[in-house]
């Protein structure tokens, strides 16, 4: 199990904010990851967040709480939110949340 | 007449209901799910809706107080996985209404109310028997391997 130093990275330029996700986004790792996104996303006031999830291993439904909980903070801020890169089973249950309707998604580059 | 599948294979996880062992429900369920020869998908599927039940568990039938979960499964000869999720908690007063997408009884944190939805989505059949004071189980069925499906 990662701890959460392993599990989050930041890399803020010209006002984008890339957070870089990666293990498994449980209930467990959840609330941990969202008190760390809350807190960077305060302090640096980018214009944008991207949440990349192209390392993410696992996703539940705690995950997509975390996804709608930052992007509901970040529209009422005014700040722009993409998510990047997730899985075939990450896209299957952010589909199945009907989130993807909303939030902007970049897909995986096909190899 | 509905005939009874044999059980080839079971196992028994018993846990106490702390957050950390959501991924040991999750590693568990993909050791046993191997004999099987699942997809990918399969595998991802399965671990996802396990993961689900095993929260509510912790979040809403101890409501993040003591107590213990049993993770039971078995797989039948074609190859179909039965998986009961078992917690001594509080119980759902409407196991109908704690179905419905969206919806949730925890206002403390970010909880997608999405749970039963995603069992039921990443599972061929999601059943909830629970008792008020009494706890809950989860069964979860889902047949493994079928290519052709």
């Amino acid at each position: 199990m990662k701890c959460i130093a392993e599990m989050i990275e930041f890399r803020t330029a010209d006002g984008i904010m890339n957070v870089k996700l990666k293990g498994d986004i449980d209930h467990h790792s959840a609330k941990a990851i969202r008190n760390r996104i809350d807190s960077e996303l305060f302090i640096s006031s980018p214009e944008e967040i991207r949440l990349d999830l192209s390392d993410i291993d696992f996703m539940d439904s705690s995950g997509l709480g975390l996804i709608l909980g930052r992007y509901q903070a970040a529209t009422e801020m005014g700040i722009d939110f993409s998510l990047f890169e997730p899985s075939e089973s990450v896209c299957k249950i952010l589909k199945l949340s009907g989130c993807e309707k909303m939030i902007n998604i970049v897909r995986r580059k096909q190899k | 007449m509905k005939s009874k599948k044999r059980i080839v294979n079971s196992a028994l996880l018993t846990f106490p209901a702390l957050s950390q062992n959501e991924s040991l429900s999750r590693s568990f369920m993909s050791v046993f799910l191997m004999q099987a020869n699942p997809t990918v998908e399969e595998i991802s599927d399965v671990k996802c809706a396990v993961s689900e039940a095993v929260t509510n568990s912790i979040v809403h039938g101890y409501r993040g107080g003591d107590g213990v979960i049993k993770l039971r499964v078995r797989l039948t000869e074609d190859m179909t996985l039965i998986i009961d999720v078992t917690d001594r908690g509080c119980g759902i007063e409407d196991v109908v209404k704690a179905q419905t997408p969206q919806f949730t009884t925890n206002t403390d944190g970010e909880r997608s109310g999405m749970g039963f939805t995603v069992m039921k989505a990443f599972t061929d059949k999601m059943s909830v028997y629970s008792k008020p004071g009494k706890g809950t189980r989860v069964r979860l069925v889902k047949a493994i391997g079928r290519r052709d499906t």
